[in-house]
């Protein structure tokens, strides 16, 4: 099952460049389309980084995920490189569980 | 010649800094509990890394797969729109399209578009798209490979990794109010729906309430 949503998502994905380069400019070039695409990546990146911290499964939870969080966004404020944002999480996380 | 001798150089800092945050998708993917050919697959066949965060952060939290590959298409969507703005810049086509298309994403669309001469903006795509494709997969290869000698990846706290992951992703998105506003928004209303629905599922509610807002209001 995972190989057949990683290979449908892969060409799902593709398609959408491969449709950008070739359908008609006028298509997707509508004011609608504009406007809308842009917000779908905000929305779901935020939503991401709130489910995957506040939950477990269909449980709302409070654990040291909400303390890596934190420390994420202090160096995501700082401009922080994306591997030590991500480096910087991930050892909070294991360092609080250490406590 | 100078102006190419730039271009190589941004292009080879991009793809550096890629490889590195590909190291992180390789060990999320990894932890996540795709295997080392799930996770290469992805980099080589997806090539666009919001979206194969977003199905392995998916599987990760245990929702289902086609919750992950849809949300990992949703945000796949903005490439398209990159497509329209480098058609005209690229002007390719047959086979030569097919493999550019494949390059489509936020770095080589930066590259391309920040040029003047379109002969130069050709050379940033190919020169960006082609390093960072090598360097996403060497990095990608890399963190899977390390992550696979951990017995227990909570031990590294990798499991708090996606979400700061999905926040580095998002925080360049968020310079203005307005898109500050949508995400926080969007959050609020993922995590109240999220005891009703199964994993995954709140993000394609929230994805769907977005495009609705597009689309209707004025």
């Amino acid at each position: 099952m995972i190989w057949a949503g990683v290979l449908v998502a892969s060409v799902a994905c593709y398609g959408l460049k491969l449709a950008g380069l070739s359908l008609p400019q006028r298509w997707l070039q509508d004011p609608r389309i504009q406007r809308t695409v842009p917000l779908i990546p905000i929305v779901l990146l935020a939503s991401l980084v709130a489910t995957q911290t506040f939950s477990t499964g269909q449980h709302l939870v409070l654990d040291v995920r909400a303390g890596a969080l934190a420390v994420a966004v202090v160096a995501v404020v700082l401009r922080a490189p994306f591997l030590v944002v991500v480096a910087a999480a991930a050892a909070t996380a294991a360092l609080l569980r250490l406590l | 010649m100078a102006a190419d001798r730039a271009i190589l150089r941004d292009a080879l800092g991009i793809a550096i800094a890629s490889g590195a945050y590909a190291i992180s998708f390789g060990a999320i993917s990894t932890a996540a509990g795709l295997s080392l050919l799930q996770t290469c697959t992805l980099s080589v066949l997806m090539f666009t890394g919001a979206s194969q965060f977003a199905l392995v952060g998916v599987l990760g939290a245990g929702g289902s797969v086609w919750a992950g590959a849809a949300t990992a298409a949703l945000l796949g969507s903005r490439n398209a729109l990159y497509g329209v703005r480098l058609s005209s810049l690229l002007k390719v086509g047959g086979r030569r399209r097919l493999a550019a298309a494949h390059f489509v994403i936020d770095e080589t669309t930066a590259m391309a578009i920040a040029r003047d001469d379109p002969t130069l903006s050709r050379y940033a795509f190919w020169a960006t798209g082609l390093a960072l494709f090598v360097l996403w997969n060497l990095g990608t290869l890399a963190g899977a490979l390390a992550t696979h000698a951990v017995s227990n990846p909570k031990v590294l706290g990798l499991d708090a990794a996606p979400p700061a992951a999905f926040l580095a992703l998002l925080a360049p998105r968020l310079r203005a109010r307005e898109p500050l506003a949508i995400a926080i928004a969007a959050a609020v209303v993922a995590i109240a729906v999220l005891p009703f629905v199964p994993a995954g599922v709140p993000l394609l509610v929230v994805a769907l309430l977005v495009t609705l807002f597009g689309v209707f209001r004025r």
